[in-house]
C-alpha cells in the first residue's frame, strides 16, 4: 500500500480552511486584526510617503516626478493582488462551497477597483512630463485599463446577484466564474512589457535584483508593505460589514415572521 | 468520487484551458499588440513609405542636429541591429535627448528617412540619483569613476 504523507497534510489543511467557514470564529480573529492592520499599515505608508517626498534624491532623468513611484507601484501591485484574491476566493467558493470565500470576493472588489484606478491616474500624471503624453494605448496601460473594467463588471455582477438573494451576502456562482476567468488578465499585465514593445518601461525589480538605485528604492518597501496591510484592513472591515448586514437581515426576517 | 473532487477537477481543467487560450491569444497578438516598430523590425520586415507607424529605439549619441529654424531636428534611431535616420519638427518632450529612448509617430518617406509627426520619450527601467549620472562603480576596486 503506498504511503501518502501528503494525504494527512491535505486533510489537516482542509480542516484548517473549514474552521474559518464559521463566521463567529472568523470574527473572533478578524475583529482585533482589523485595527492592527489598519494602524500599522497607515503608519508605514505615511512614513514611506514622507521619506519618499523629503529624504530621497531626485532621479537623474525624471527629476522630482520620480516620487510618484511610491504610490504608483503599491497601487499597481494591490490592483493585481486584489484580483488574484478574487480568483482564489472564487475557486474556494466553486469547489469547496466555502461560505466566507464568497463574502471575501465581494469585499475585495471595491478596494481593488479603487487601487487600480489610482494606479492608472498616477501613471497618467507621471506619463505627461516623462513621456510627453497622458495616455497611449500600449500593452501595459491597455491591460491595466481592462483590469479596471473587469473590477467594475465584477462589482455590477456581485450587486445584481445580491439583489436576487443568491448566497448570504456573497456573490453568485456566475460572478465567481467571472472572477476566475478574469484572472487570465493578471499574467498578461505582468508580461505585457516583456512580450510586446511598449512605451512603459520593462520591469525594474526582478528576481535578479533591482535597477532602481538603493537611494531611491528603500521608501518603496515601506509604502508597499503599508498599502498592503491597509488593503487587508479594508477587506476585513468590508467582510465584517457584510456579515453584520447578514445578521441584521436574518433578524428582520425573523421579526417579520413574528 | 465526491462531488467536491469533481468540482475541483472541473475547475482546474477549465483554468488550464483558459490559461492555454490566453497564452495562445497573446502569442498570436505578438506583432499586432506591439506598440512600436524597432529599426531592426523595419529592416527585417520592410515598411512601405507613407504608412503611419511608430518607430522606437535609442537616439544615437552625436546624431542629433537642430536646423537653423530652431524647431526642426534630425537624429538617428537605433536598436543595435539597424539604424534609421529620422526628422521631426515641433516641440520634443523634456526627456528627449541623445542616448535615451524615443518613440516617434510618423511614416517613412521614399528615401527611407522617418518623418516624425510626434515624439514621445521612452523611459527605461533604471532609476538613480542625479549624482550617479555618468559615474560607474567598479565592484572589485570599490571605486567610483566619473566617465566624462
Amino acid at each position: 500500500m503506498p504511503y501518502w504523507p501528503c494525504r494527512a497534510r491535505a486533510a489537516k489543511d482542509a480542516a484548517l480552511m473549514h474552521r474559518f467557514a464559521n463566521p463567529a470564529r472568523f470574527l473572533k480573529i478578524a475583529r482585533p486584526l482589523t485595527g492592527w492592520l489598519f494602524w500599522s499599515g497607515l503608519v508605514l505608508l505615511l512614513a514611506g510617503c514622507a521619506c519618499g517626498l523629503f529624504l530621497t534624491p531626485a532621479d537623474y532623468l525624471q527629476g522630482q516626478t520620480v516620487r510618484i513611484l511610491y504610490i504608483h507601484v503599491p497601487t499597481a501591485w494591490l490592483g493585481m493582488a486584489g484580483w488574484t484574491g478574487i480568483a482564489v476566493s472564487a475557486l474556494m467558493q466553486l469547489v469547496w462551497r466555502h461560505p466566507l470565500a464568497a463574502v471575501a470576493g465581494r469585499a475585495i472588489a471595491a478596494p481593488g477597483a479603487l487601487f487600480t484606478a489610482i494606479c492608472l491616474a498616477t501613471g497618467s500624471i507621471w506619463g505627461r512630463p516623462t513621456w510627453g503624453t497622458w495616455w497611449e494605448w500600449d500593452g501595459r496601460m491597455t491591460s491595466m485599463l481592462v483590469l479596471l473594467f473587469l473590477y467594475l463588471g465584477y462589482i455590477a455582477l456581485a450587486n445584481a446577484s445580491a439583489r436576487q438573494g443568491a448566497g448570504q451576502g456573497g456573490v453568485s456562482n456566475v460572478t465567481a466564474i467571472f472572477g476566475l476567468v478574469g484572472a487570465i488578465n493578471i499574467p498578461i499585465i505582468n508580461r505585457s512589457v516583456v512580450w510586446w514593445n511598449s512605451l512603459h518601461q520593462g520591469p525594474s525589480i526582478t528576481l535578479r535584483g533591482s535597477s532602481i538605485d538603493m537611494a531611491l528604492l528603500w521608501p518603496l518597501g515601506l509604502t508597499l508593505l503599508g498599502f498592503s496591510l491597509w488593503f487587508g484592513a479594508i477587506v476585513l472591515m468590508r467582510m465584517r460589514a457584510i456579515l453584520a448586514q447578514n445578521k441584521v437581515e436574518a433578524r428582520m426576517q425573523r421579526l417579520a415572521r413574528g | 468520487m465526491k462531488a467536491k473532487h469533481q468540482r475541483l477537477i472541473l475547475a482546474l481543467v477549465a483554468l488550464a484551458a483558459l490559461i492555454g487560450a490566453g497564452l495562445l491569444a497573446a502569442s498570436a497578438l505578438k506583432d499586432e499588440a506591439a506598440y512600436f516598430y524597432a529599426p531592426g523590425d523595419v529592416k527585417a520586415k520592410g515598411v512601405e513609405p507613407g504608412k503611419a507607424i511608430r518607430l522606437g529605439g535609442m537616439v544615437v549619441k552625436g546624431s542629433l542636429k537642430r536646423a537653423a529654424d530652431g524647431v526642426t531636428m534630425s537624429f538617428d534611431v537605433t536598436d543595435g541591429k539597424a539604424t534609421v535616420p529620422a526628422t521631426f519638427s515641433g516641440i520634443a518632450p523634456d526627456l528627449f535627448k541623445e542616448g535615451s529612448g524615443v518613440v516617434a509617430e510618423g511614416s517613412f518617406d521614399t528615401k527611407g528617412t522617418f518623418i516624425a509627426t510626434n515624439l514621445l520619450a521612452k523611459h527605461d527601467e533604471r532609476y538613480m540619483p542625479r549624482e550617479l549620472e555618468g559615474m560607474s562603480y567598479n565592484e572589485t576596486t570599490r571605486e567610483l569613476k566619473v566617465e566624462k
